[in-house]
């Protein structure tokens, strides 16, 4: 079975720390950093890259639309 | 750092599966953190892009949180009087007629001030799209009562909970504009997960083609969120509006156009 990995890129200066993204994270692999952002916000990151599948649930439910991701088979 | 590399590999524009769409600009959105706003506002920007109608869409914006909705989609955008978009979109329909119109209106906003405009307009049928975000209070003014306030819920100005006996029951405009004959297609969802974005993104869709066959107004109800007036994280709020919002306001179509018409729409998707 071909292995699918993913990969996010937050704008974390657009982030709000809403942490949506954080719950509908299936591999939690998003969490919210203990900095924060220009806003002051503790913005979203991928705490564990290497489990990114690349579902783009985390995109889908972004309010602000930050998340950007990419997938590919290996 | 095998694994820093193994994602620099993936980074590339050929693997992209998901950005924002193009429509939206860089100004961020002036809304709460996790608020549903941001969510539609972003599938309806999708939707537009991927039918191609950017030079053909004209939205009607009233006021509350989403009067600003002008700066944050790259659109031709119509602010109106307070309540009175579904007026404005008639005349531009009207006027315009190979435009696609929508309104984006709030629950204080459609269910309030202007339930005249709202119901007259799904009653004569206008071919409009009106988008209905519903989150059952007034989120811009300090979160007071709205129409739409669930009994007991607590808000600026119901303190101790919505009584029924003084203050009136929740109105369920979805449900009221489903009897009127001019409405061709009426529907509930909501924006907190994945699986109900997709499927409102969905139903926009629909609407957008609706719009196109000339079959009447549109309207679909988006049940929100409203953390800041609920005073509650996004997380809770959204499963506050799972169990409580959803119990009186049940997602789902509540009509849908003649069934030859939506077998035929069925038939396009797959």
């Amino acid at each position: 079975m071909a292995k699918v990995k993913g990969s996010i890129v937050v704008d974390i200066e657009k982030c709000k720390g809403c942490e949506l993204c954080v719950v509908t994270c299936p591999t939690k692999t998003i969490a919210l950093a203990a900095e924060v952002n220009g806003k002051g916000y503790h913005y979203a990151y991928p705490a564990n890259p290497e489990l990114c599948i690349g579902c783009t649930n985390c995109a889908t439910v972004c309010p602000d639309g930050v998340i950007t991701v990419y997938r590919m088979k290996i | 750092m095998k694994t820093a590399e193994g994602l620099k590999d993936i980074i590339k524009p050929e693997n992209l599966v998901y950005r924002k769409s193009s429509l939206i600009t860089d100004k961020p959105f002036s809304y709460c953190p996790g608020c549903g706003h941001g969510t539609t506002h972003r599938i309806i920007a999708e939707v537009i892009e991927e039918e191609n109608l950017a030079e053909n869409t004209i939205g009607v914006c009233p006021v509350g949180c989403s009067v600003l909705m002008y700066d944050f989609l790259d659109l031709d955008i119509q602010q109106a009087a307070h309540g009175r978009a579904p007026a404005v979109a008639t005349a531009i329909k009207r006027l315009m007629p190979e435009k696609f119109v929508f309104t984006y209106q709030g629950d204080g906003d459609l269910a309030a001030i202007g339930t005249s405009e709202t119901i007259h307009a799904c009653n004569r049928g206008e071919n409009i799209l009106i988008v209905f975000i519903n989150n059952g209070i007034y989120g811009m003014t300090g979160g007071q009562m709205a129409p739409t306030t669930l009994e007991g819920m607590k808000s600026s100005t119901s303190p101790y909970g919505r009584d029924v006996k003084m203050m009136g029951n929740p109105l369920k405009m979805t449900e009221l504009v489903a009897m009127l004959p001019g409405t061709c297609y009426v529907t509930r969802q909501s924006v907190h997960t994945p699986a109900a974005v997709r499927k409102a993104k969905k139903a926009i869709k629909k609407a957008v083609g609706y719009q196109k066959k000339g079959m009447g107004t549109c309207f679909i109800e988006i049940v929100s969120n409203c953390p800041s007036g609920w005073k509650m994280t996004p997380v809770e709020s959204n499963k506050w509006m799972e169990e409580n919002m959803f119990a009186y306001y049940k997602p789902g179509d509540l009509k849908v156009p003649a069934e030859s018409d939506a077998d035929a729409e069925n038939k396009n998707e797959q």
